[in-house]
C-alpha cells in the first residue's frame, strides 16, 4: 500500500526536503524489515551479553547503594532498557560519532567501556568521579569518547544533539550524532524545533526515542496523542523506524540502516525503540501506576539479557560459561562500589573550580 | 558466609520504615529481580528486589514490624551451591545509618579564591587614526575580523544572512563568508539556541543572534542550564565557547513585551560572562574578546545606540579585556555608575551638573559579570558619593548589586547613601508620554547626583 502511494516519480537529488516529492518516509523501515536481526558473530554476541549484564548488575548495585544512602538526589536506573544502548552504540564509529542523552545515562556510559568505578564514584559524589563529584548521576560526560552527557532538563539534549550534528557537518568529519530521549521528552516543543532544522539542513543525526511506556508516572496513552512515536518525524519528512528495543540484535540491525542513511548525507532518522524499565522512574518512585503482573510479563517474556542468553545457548554456549561471565561482572561491580564508597569526597577548594574556563 | 539483606531507604531522608510483608519465605530460592518484601513509609510503599541469587536462609525481622532502622539486617541469603562470600556485596565500611546523616561540612571552609585584577585596556599607540564608526558597524567589523581569523566562528539566527540582519548588524557577512558560516534559522529560539550550544560543545565557536533579547526568554534554558552550567557539572571537561548577542532593553514605542533589560537576569548566573557596552570602540573590542573567550558570553547590545557614531582606533586587532570597567569621565564630587545606553544619559547629566559646579565622574561598567568592583570602589574612595543609572527595573538590578558592593566594601568612604536611578517599576507602556515617564533620563540622574551632594 505504501509503495503504491510513494513510488510515483523517480527520486532525484534536491536542494531542500520540500522539493523532494518522492521522499520515502518508510524506506528505512522497509530496509530494516528485510534484515531484521543482526547476524552477530559469536564473540560479538558474547560481548553484547557481557555489556548488557554489566549495565544490569551496575544498576542493581546503584539501587542498593541508593538504598543505603550512599547515592543521593535523583537516580534513574536503566534496568530493562540495556539492549537499546548496546545495540546502537556497538554500531558507532567511536572515533568520529558523538552521543548525547538525558538523565538516565549510566548505561550509555558503560556501553562505551568507561570504567565503572569512575561512574559509580560520580554517583556517590566523590572526587574520583568522572565529573569530580560535581555532576552526579544525571550529569556525566566523557569528551574523550565524544559522549556529551548526561542532561537533566527533559528534551534539552535533542537540540544540543542537533548542534553536535551541525558540528559534524560543518567540519565534514564524517561523524554523526546519536541523540537519545524518552517518550516523555518526545512531547517537548524543542524536539520539533530541532526536527525541523535537522531535516532542513540535512544534519547527520539519529534521534532515538527510548519508549519505555511511562513518562515518569504517566503512561504513554495518557500523555501522547500520537503514541507511535516513529511517525512523529513525518511532518518534517524525517523517516521513522519502529524497533523492538528489547532485542539487542534487532536494535543493532536497525542502527546499521539508520547510521548508513545519516552518514550518506541524507539527513536525520527518527528511531523508536520500544522498551521497558523494570524500576521506577527514579529511585524515589515506587511505580504504583502499573501492575506487578505487567512488570513480570516483561521480565519473563521480553527481557533483553535472557533473550540473548537463549540465542547464545542455542548457538552452543553452556549455562556455566555464561554464569562465569556474570560472576566476573559481579566482582567488577562490587569493586566499583567499594571504590565509590571508599574514595574521598572532593576537596573544599573544588567548590570554586570549573565555574569559568578563563580568568578575567 | 551469607549475604546480609539490609533495610533499604526509599529516599535519602528516610531513617526508618515498616517491613510490611515478606513475599518470599525461608527456604525459597531467590533470583535477581525477585520481589522479596514490601517496605512502607508514611509516604510510599516500595518493593524490595533481590539483586543476588541464592536461598532465603533466615528472616530476621518479621512482617508487620514498624520502625525498622534503615541499614538494619532484615534477612540472610546463602548462595546456592556456592560458598557465598565471593558474590556477596562488600559490607560498607561505615554503618549505613551513619551514611544517611548529612555530609559534614568540610573541616576547613574553602576560601573563595580572590579574583585576579582585570587587565587594563591596551594602550593605543600615539598617532593611531581614529575612525568615526557606528556601533552597528563596529559589531559587524568585530565579527568579520574574528571570522577571518578563525574558521570555527560562525553566525546563526533569524534573518542574519539573506536579509542582512533585522537591525543590519550582520550586513555583508553572507557575501563574504557564505551560507555555511552565516546561517538563517527559522523562528525557533529555543531550538537554535540549543543547536548553537551543542555546536559549541562539539568544538565550534557560534555567535547566536537573537533578534532581540526579549525572544531569548524562549531560549533561556539553554543559555543557563546548558551553556553556563555544563563546564562545572562536568568537572571542567565540557567547553561551551559561544556568544549569544542581540539588542536588549527598551527600544522605542514597542510596548512591554519588546522592552526589557535582561542584564540583571544573566548577570546573576555563575558560569556566564555578561557584557553590555555603550560606545563603538568598546562594542568592537569586547565583541572580539567575547568571540575568543572559552566561556559562554551573553552580549547585550542596544537598538537605540546601534546608529550612534563614536571614534574607534584603526588597529588591526583591537581587543579589550572582559571584566574591566572604564572611567569615561573623570570627576571629583560624585560617581555615576552606569552601562549600555545609561552611559550616554549619565554623560549628559554630568555636563548639566558641571554647569552647576558639581564635577561628576562617570563609570561605564561594560562587563556586568564578572563585575569590576575595584574600579567602582576606587572611584567611591575618591568622590565619596555614588549613584547608579540603569535603564532597567530597580528591583534585583545591577544597581542593587552596586549598592551592595558599596555597603559591604565601601561603607567607610560613603558621605551619603548610594542612590539608584532606574526605570519605573512597571511594564513599559506604549503611549509616548507614559513611556517617557517610565524610562530614566539625564534630568533624573542629575537630580539624584544633586541629592547625594546635598546641593540645593
Amino acid at each position: 500500500m505504501r509503495d503504491t502511494i510513494l513510488a510515483k516519480k523517480p527520486a532525484k537529488a534536491s536542494a531542500t526536503p520540500a522539493d523532494d516529492a518522492d521522499f520515502i518516509l518508510h524506506s528505512l523501515q522497509e530496509a530494516f524489515e528485510a534484515k531484521k536481526r543482526y547476524a552477530a558473530s559469536e564473540p560479538e554476541m558474547l560481548e553484547f551479553y557481557r555489556q548488557m549484564l554489566l549495565i544490569r548488575r551496575f544498576e542493581e548495585k546503584a539501587g542498593q547503594l541508593y538504598g543505603l544512602g550512599l547515592i543521593g538526589g535523583f537516580c534513574h536506573l536503566y534496568i530493562g532498557q540495556e539492549a537499546v544502548a548496546i545495540g546502537l552504540q556497538s554500531a558507532l564509529d567511536s572515533d568520529r560519532d558523538s552521543v548525547i542523552t538525558g538523565y538516565r545515562d549510566h548505561g550509555h556510559m558503560l556501553a562505551y567501556g568507561i570504567d565503572p568505578r569512575v561512574i559509580m564514584a560520580e554517583l556517590t559524589g566523590r572526587e574520583a568521579g568522572i565529573s569530580k563529584g560535581k555532576g552526579g548521576s544525571m550529569h556525566m560526560f566523557s569528551t574523550s569518547h565524544k559522549f556529551y552527557g548526561g542532561h537533566g532538563i527533559v528534551g534539552a539534549q535533542v537540540a544540543l544533539g542537533g548542534g553536535l550534528a551541525l558540528a559534524h557537518q560543518y567540519n565534514a568529519d564524517g561523524g554523526l550524532c546519536l541523540a537519545y530521549f524518552g517518550d516523555g521528552a518526545a512531547n517537548q516543543g524543542q524536539v520539533y524545533e530541532t526536527f525541523n532544522m535537522a531535516a532542513l539542513w540535512k544534519l547527520p543525526i539519529v534521534f532515538v526515542i527510548e519508549n519505555n511506556g511511562y513518562a515518569m508516572g504517566t503512561a504513554v496513552k495518557r500523555g501522547s496523542a500520537e503514541t507511535e512515536f516513529y511517525r512523529r518525524g513525518t511532518a518534517f519528512r524525517i523517516p521513522g523506524m519502529k524497533v523492538n528495543g528489547m532485542d539487542v540484535l534487532e536494535v543493532r540491525a536497525a542502527a546499521e540502516v539508520a547510521f548508513a542513511h545519516a552518514r550518506a548525507g541524507k539527513g536525520p532518522v527518527l528511531m523508536e525503540c520500544n522498551t521497558y524499565r523494570y524500576r521506577g522512574h527514579s529511585m524515589s518512585d515506587p511505580a504504583k501506576y502499573r501492575t506487578r503482573e505487567e512488570v513480570q510479563e516483561q521480565r519473563d517474556h521480553h527481557d533483553p539479557i535472557e533473550g540473548l542468553k537463549k540465542t547464545l545457548i542455542e548457538a552452543g554456549k553452556t549455562e556455566d560459561e555464561l554464569k562465569a561471565i556474570d560472576k566476573a561482572i559481579r566482582a567488577d561491580v562490587a569493586a566499583a562500589a567499594d571504590f565509590a564508597e571508599t574514595s574521598p569526597e572532593p576537596g573544599a577548594q573544588e567548590l570554586y573550580t570549573d565555574v569559568l574556563v578563563e580568568e578575567y | 558466609m551469607g549475604i546480609e539483606l539490609k533495610m533499604p531507604a526509599l529516599s535519602p531522608t528516610m531513617e526508618q520504615g515498616t517491613l510490611a510483608k515478606w513475599l518470599k519465605q525461608e527456604g525459597d530460592k531467590i533470583a535477581p529481580g525477585d520481589i522479596i518484601a514490601e517496605i512502607e513509609t508514611d509516604k510510599a510503599t516500595m518493593e524490595f528486589e533481590a539483586i543476588d541469587e541464592g536461598v532465603l536462609e533466615k528472616i530476621l525481622v518479621p512482617a508487620g514490624t514498624e520502625d525498622v532502622a534503615v541499614g538494619a539486617v532484615i534477612a540472610l541469603i546463602v548462595g546456592e551451591g556456592e560458598s557465598g562470600g565471593e558474590a556477596a556485596a562488600p559490607a560498607p565500611a561505615a554503618a549505613p545509618v551513619a551514611a544517611l546523616e548529612p555530609v559534614e561540612a568540610p573541616a576547613a571552609k574553602a576560601e573563595k579564591p580572590a579574583a585576579a585584577a582585570p587587565a587594563a585596556d591596551p594602550a593605543i599607540p600615539a598617532g593611531t587614526q581614529l575612525v568615526s564608526t557606528t556601533v552597528r558597524e563596529a559589531l559587524r567589523d568585530a565579527m568579520a575580523e574574528e571570522m577571518r581569523a578563525d574558521p570555527r566562528v560562525f553566525v546563526m539566527g533569524e534573518e542574519v544572512a539573506e536579509y542582512q540582519g533585522a537591525y543590519k548588524v550582520t550586513q555583508g557577512l553572507l557575501a563574504e563568508f557564505g551560507p555555511k558560516r552565516v546561517i538563517d534559522t527559522p523562528i525557533t529560539e529555543y531550538g537554535f539556541a540549543g543547536i548553537g550550544t551543542g555546536a559549541a560543545m562539539g568544538g565550534l565557536r557560534p555567535i547566536v543572534e537573537f533578534m532581540t533579547f526579549n525572544f531569548a526568554m524562549q531560549a533561556i534554558d539553554h543559555i543557563i542550564n546548558s551553556a553556563a552550567k555544563t563546564n562545572y557539572m562536568s568537572g571542567g571537561q565540557m567547553r561551551c565557547p559561544i556568544v549569544f548577542r542581540g539588542p536588549n532593553g527598551a527600544a522605542s514605542r514597542v510596548g512591554a513585551q519588546h522592552s526589557q533589560n535582561y542584564g540583571p537576569w544573566y548577570a546573576s548566573v555563575p558560569g556566564l560572562i555578561v557584557i553590555a557596552p555603550y560606545d563603538a570602540a568598546d562594542a568592537k573590542g569586547l565583541m572580539k574578546a567575547a568571540i575568543r573567550s572559552e566561556d559562554p558570553v551573553v552580549f547585550l547590545e542596544n537598538e537605540l545606540v546601534y546608529g550612534r557614531s563614536f571614534d574607534v582606533p584603526a588597529l588591526d586587532d583591537y581587543v579589550l579585556p572582559i571584566g574591566k570597567a572604564r572611567v569615561v569621565r573623570e570627576g571629583r564630587d560624585v560617581t555615576i555608575v552606569s552601562y549600555s545606553i545609561g552611559v550616554g544619559l549619565a554623560l549628559e547629566a554630568a555636563n548639566t551638573l558641571a554647569g552647576e559646579g558639581i564635577d561628576a565622574e562617570v563609570i561605564d561598567l561594560r562587563t556586568l559579570r564578572p563585575l569590576d568592583r575595584q574600579t567602582v570602589l576606587e572611584s567611591l574612595a575618591k568622590t565619596n558619593r555614588l549613584i547608579v543609572a540603569e535603564e532597567g527595573w530597580p528591583t534585583c538590578s545591577i544597581a542593587s548589586e552596586i549598592v551592595t558592593i558599596c555597603m559591604e566594601e565601601g561603607f567607610d568612604h560613603l558621605d551619603a547613601p548610594v542612590l539608584r536611578v532606574c526605570n519605573e517599576d512597571v511594564p513599559l507602556p506604549y503611549a509616548a508620554n507614559l513611556e517617557k515617564l517610565a524610562l530614566i533620563d539625564a534630568a533624573r540622574i542629575a537630580e539624584a547626583a544633586r541629592k547625594v551632594c546635598y546641593a540645593k
